[in-house]
């Protein structure tokens, strides 16, 4: 692809540039050439991409390359800064100031409003408010039993109508919500094309009678050039407070996201990883610039990492591992924190320059290793896990049955946790202070 | 209503800007540095994406070059030409030789699958065809369910198990019961994935492992379904959905809005899979057969 190679191909550009000094008009037009394609390439929407580079350009001519950075580096600098800037300027503060406070939902077919209200739901429960869900896409087949089936994933009630208006649905929801004590209502409604009139004044409708104080357009992150079309006419209609971008999860490079915040000018308020329904994120500005880029999402995977681990479970752990106790009940404990992150490939994603290696055969190689290394000591006892010494031939056995794997395996996994352990134990001094994500995998190096 | 009209009803939109935008480009000019400019961005806001536009737009300097073309309204014709010629032939679904025809639908999430089994469903039941529908979909919420309003509108069997379950075991019965019931076309759904999940692309081999198991050559077909307003992410998705599954052709939904799906032609170029069927609304008659010169005709006819 292209766009994982931007930071490359500016570096070619400018490799003949080994002084310092001034961009000239000529550097610029050269780079700007590379990132014009680049954000095509992500999908940013081309009339968009035509008034990025203008204003790169003009910031970028004349500019003093600083002493730390090459040209090339310099100008991904400077687009890097101007992607952020248009995509920054808002938190994502949801509107929950009244009682019950209304968010409404809306997008195309498909892009994901029904699992993102399944999230919503979710955060807006666990702040510790009274959410109820309600059905208001009486169109596609089941649409209103999926909603349901989120619902009680969640804890939270769905409220439905059969055979209703979804002007209907809504009012008696209201009611609904003020006769049980429900404070937030968060309206799905069903998917429909931003040129279909009827089905667009139906929205209108909707909006007249619930007065939302939250109207977000759902947006699909590998949607393409016609993005800024559906989001314009969507944001026309029903003046949208702002933007969730879904399926972020995937490898769109969602310049998708910038086109609708330069056009549309409302603010992406959250972003959404997968079908799991606990994956809605608030909306980082310089990370979507980074991936827009091809240049990984570092503040993520820190921030993932961070979530993953507990601290006091770790702080624990560096104890042990500074001492003798470390053992494989510790170590199987390490590899659960590690495996809260998340999919390999879906870590090694937003590591800057790792995307390439993502889908190769040896990721899969290392996920099938580590469970192989969890069925063995699963199989063994607890007396064995904590002292791992005691395991001879016989228990070897029977564990390598227990496992379905080859003796050699068990040998194998035994030798390697007591070569970490000692290497441990000489390093321990050196491992600072019980700084909980300081601490590495042994068995991955 | 013939095909054609139906096309060009279903595309619309998309030819109204598309072709607005091109003919008022060619119209009276000459040819210059800037109207090619100004082709190429019209290509590119249609997805076609920047490879394929340089690709059609160096092909037409040269052409225009070559033929002594001076005159803006000339190049129309050559671009319609250098579009049509990345299309290809037209590809049809045709009924495999064997029964049971089995169809396998793939695609990431909310691209259109369920509605387009169902309408095939719909148009297979309608010829006479005893259909049996498999809900392979056993991961998103009420997929099964929405599969099963479809199965009862076009008088289809459906074959499903509980929500969680190993969707190759739904497969598996599903096989079965196309034997045992003598059917003459099994279309499996299956949940919607992105392909960058790995694990998630296996369980999709395995799928169609356990069906070229129970039945010699089937699924004789593996539809990709993508939407139309996908951008050049479409390319991963057909190439890593390609390698898992053996697709063979593709299925481009929602060409109703104002989208123009033009990735699928960077699709064809780079990986020569042509779309067979294409979603222009949400009614059954809807799905249609795709049709390379319609398609580019229907975006430039006025």
């Amino acid at each position: 692809m292209i766009f994982e190679n931007l930071a490359e191909k500016l570096q070619n550009t400018f490799t003949n540039l080994k002084r310092r000094g001034k961009l000239t008009e000529k550097d610029v037009e050269l780079a700007l050439k590379e990132v014009r394609l680049a954000l095509l390439e992500a999908d940013v929407n081309y009339k968009v991409v035509k008034t990025f580079t203008e204003k790169v350009r003009t910031r970028a001519v004349g500019e003093e390359v600083l002493k730390s950075l090459t040209p090339a580096q310099q100008v991904i600098k400077i687009v890097y800064d101007e992607l952020t800037a248009l995509m920054g300027g808002s938190t994502a503060q949801l509107d929950l100031s009244h009682s019950p406070s209304v968010i409404m939902l809306v997008g195309l077919q498909g892009a994901g409003k029904t699992t993102t209200a399944g999230k919503l739901a979710k955060s807006i429960k666990e702040k510790g408010r009274k959410p109820l869900l309600v059905a208001c896409d009486i169109y596609r087949p089941a649409a209103i039993k999926q909603l349901q089936v989120v619902g009680s994933q969640v804890g939270v009630e769905v409220f439905s109508l059969e055979g209703q208006k979804p002007t209907t649905i809504a009012q008696a929801a209201y009611k609904y919500s003020n006769q049980n004590g429900f404070d937030v209502l968060i309206i799905d409604t069903a998917g429909r094309l931003h040129i279909d009139d009827e089905l667009m004044q139906e929205l209108v409708d909707l909006k007249k009678i619930l007065s939302p104080q939250e109207l977000f357009f759902v947006a699909d992150a590998m949607t393409g050039q016609d993005a800024v079309n559906v989001a314009d006419s969507f944001n026309q209609r029903l003046d949208i407070t702002g933007v969730i971008l879904t399926k972020l999860d995937g490898d769109a490079r969602g310049g998708a996201a910038l086109s609708i915040r330069e056009v549309v000018g409302k603010p992406i308020k959250y972003a959404s990883f997968g079908e799991k329904l606990d994956s809605l994120e608030p909306f980082h500005p310089d990370r979507m610039a980074s991936r827009i880029l091809g240049m990984g999402d570092l503040g993520t995977i820190l921030e993932k990492a961070q979530q993953a681990i507990d601290e006091k479970e770790a702080a624990k752990l560096v104890q042990k591992l500074t001492t003798d106790d470390f053992n494989l009940e510790d170590f199987y404990d390490q590899m659960q924190q590690m495996k809260k992150m998340g999919p390999l490939n879906q870590l090694l994603e937003m590591v800057p320059g790792m995307n390439k290696l993502k889908g190769q055969a040896d990721l899969g190689a290392a996920e099938k290793e580590m469970q192989q290394i969890e069925a063995i000591i699963n199989s063994m006892t607890q007396k064995e896990r904590r002292q791992p010494d005691i395991i001879d031939a016989s228990r070897k056995r029977r564990i390598a049955c227990g496992s379905g794997v080859k003796v050699q395996d068990v040998n194998k996994l035994l030798k390697q946790f007591s070569e970490t352990k000692k290497l441990m134990k000489q390093f321990g001094g050196l491992s600072g202070k019980g700084k909980g994500n300081r601490i590495r995998m042994p068995f991955f190096k | 209503m013939g095909f054609f009209d139906k096309l060009v009803n279903g595309l619309n939109k998309t030819r109204n800007q598309l072709v607005k935008q091109i003919q008022s480009v060619l119209k009276g000019k000459s040819l210059s540095p800037e109207l090619f400019e100004e082709l190429e961005e019209i290509l590119i806001s249609a997805d076609i994406g920047v490879g394929s536009t340089m690709e059609i737009i160096e092909n037409l300097k040269l052409r225009c070059a070559k033929e002594k073309i001076t005159s803006g309204d000339e190049v129309e014709e050559i671009l319609k030409d250098e579009m049509a010629k990345l299309l290809g032939e037209k590809e049809q679904l045709k009924p495999a030789p064997t029964t049971p025809w089995v169809i396998m639908v793939v695609g990431v999430n909310g691209v259109g699958k369920t509605t387009t089994i169902g309408k095939l469903a719909a148009k297979f039941g309608e010829e006479g065809k005893k259909v049996i529908l498999a809900a392979g979909d056993t991961f998103r919420a009420a997929a099964a369910e929405q599969l099963e309003i479809w199965a009862k509108r076009s008088k289809a069997q459906l074959i499903r198990h509980e929500e969680g379950s190993d969707p190759a075991a739904v497969a598996y019965d599903a096989v079965q019961a196309a034997k045992n019931r003598k059917a003459d076309i099994l279309i499996i759904d299956t949940a919607g994935r992105l392909h960058t999940k790995t694990n998630l692309m296996e369980e999709l081999k395995k799928i169609r492992r356990v069906i070229s198991r129970e039945i010699e050559n089937a699924p004789q077909d593996v539809l990709l379904v993508l939407d139309a307003t996908t951008g050049q992410n479409g390319l991963n998705q057909a190439k890593v959905f390609k390698e898992a599954t053996e697709v063979n052709g593709i299925v481009l939904t929602k060409l109703d809005g104002t989208s123009k799906g033009g990735i699928v032609i960077a699709i064809k170029k780079e990986l020569s899979l042509p779309v067979k069927l294409i979603g222009v609304g949400e009614g059954i008659e809807d799905l249609q057969e795709f049709d390379p010169k319609d398609f580019v005709n229907a975006l430039f006819s006025k």
